[in-house]
């Protein structure tokens, strides 16, 4: 069964985050983003994990995933990112190349060398006893006082305790660090997007870097043309079917 | 068949390492970037199972802790990031990653 559970919650975390890379929406993009939370979220369930699930599904799923939403909205683009231009030369190979770079790097680490995971085990650890996780033991002893053994299962005590129990005595200082974080992510967001008096600078135009091409669509701020399948084109007087690369200087 | 393979720690390493990928190949692609953060997130939560797997295998809750602790950051790191997606939008709306080339040194 964990087995089944593994590989289906798997296929929606991979298929979300392609979501996420492929989608040209950045709203759709966030609705994947959704997707691979809650696969995450049934995988902390797998593992035991049964406070990091809840906590997943409601800081990720509840609170991130609806900031990105409203932050959408409010700046205005939800419109359509045209993912075939391409400003930097070779970006896109260049990132599919840093990827399998990557993905070489974490299977020959991680997975090739046997999946082992090397260590002291936590229970076998003094040091570190009382933060392992217990199972469910067979405690044999004489428990009701009549003379003979008798086995009995005891259960583990619950995860939402036993992490609580770790968070407020060996992790209470980093507990009190994240309380100071927050305020101060809190209080940074505010005087950020406080509106300054006086009229708003454009951000100053900089020379582009050489690794963007040069011979890029002249305003790379025009509207994305929408996809001929998703929206009904409106009617548009100025024809725009220019070639990008009509009057684009090279400027090397 | 498939329910009589045994989850090893394997697997959920594989796992991580695919959609750490995938999120490393969306940052460096995506250029909006809402869709950046979002390629930021799905990094941190290839790291969250490889925590949990590893914390799940040596029976021990310090990955449990230390996933507790990935979460409130990434929750600071995504509210100073949108606030300054929507201080750099206010400025000039349609910015892209290409245009916030002012910022680097």
């Amino acid at each position: 069964m964990e087995a089944f559970v593994f590989f289906v919650s798997a296929a929606i975390i991979l298929a979300g985050a392609l979501g996420v890379i492929v989608m040209r929406n950045p709203v759709h993009a966030a609705l994947s983003l959704v997707m691979t939370l809650f696969g995450v979220a049934v995988l902390f369930i797998n593992l035991e994990a049964y406070f990091l699930a809840a906590v997943q599904v409601i800081v990720y799923a509840g609170a991130i995933v609806v900031l990105f939403l409203f932050v959408i909205m409010l700046v205005g683009v939800d419109r359509a990112e045209d993912l075939r231009t391409e400003p930097i030369i070779r970006q896109r190979e260049l990132a599919l190349l840093a990827g399998a770079g990557l993905l070489a790097i974490a299977v020959i680490v991680g997975v090739a060398s046997g999946g082992d995971v090397t260590g002291v085990p936590a229970q076998g650890d003094p040091e570190a006893a009382d933060l392992a996780i217990d199972r469910a033991v067979e405690v044999s002893g004489d428990f009701d006082g009549d003379g003979d053994e008798e086995t009995i299962t005891e259960a583990p005590e619950p995860n939402v305790r036993r992490l609580g129990r770790a968070l407020f005595t060996d992790y209470v200082f980093a507990f009190e660090i994240t309380a100071i974080l927050l305020t101060i992510a809190v209080v940074g967001a505010v005087v950020m997007v406080r509106r300054p008096e006086g009229e708003l600078q454009p951000l100053p135009e900089v020379e582009p870097p050489w690794v963007l091409r040069p011979d890029l669509d002249p305003d790379p701020h025009a509207e994305v043309a929408p996809d001929p399948g998703a929206v009904e084109p409106e009617p548009d007087p100025e024809p725009d079917e220019a070639p990008a690369a009509a009057d684009g200087e090279p400027t090397t | 068949m498939i329910l009589a393979i045994t989850i090893t720690p394997g697997y959920y390493l594989a796992l991580s390492a695919l959609l750490f990928t995938a999120g490393a190949v969306g940052l460096l692609v995506r250029r909006n970037p809402l869709v950046m953060f979002m390629c930021v997130e799905l990094m941190l939560n290839a790291v969250n199972i490889s925590f949990v797997s590893f914390g799940d295998a040596m029976t021990d809750l310090g990955g449990q802790v230390s996933v507790f602790f990935v979460l409130v950051v990434a929750a600071a790191e995504v509210v100073i990031g949108l606030a300054l997606v929507v201080a750099i939008m206010r400025r000039q709306p349609r910015a892209t990653a290409d245009d916030i080339a002012v910022m680097r040194g």
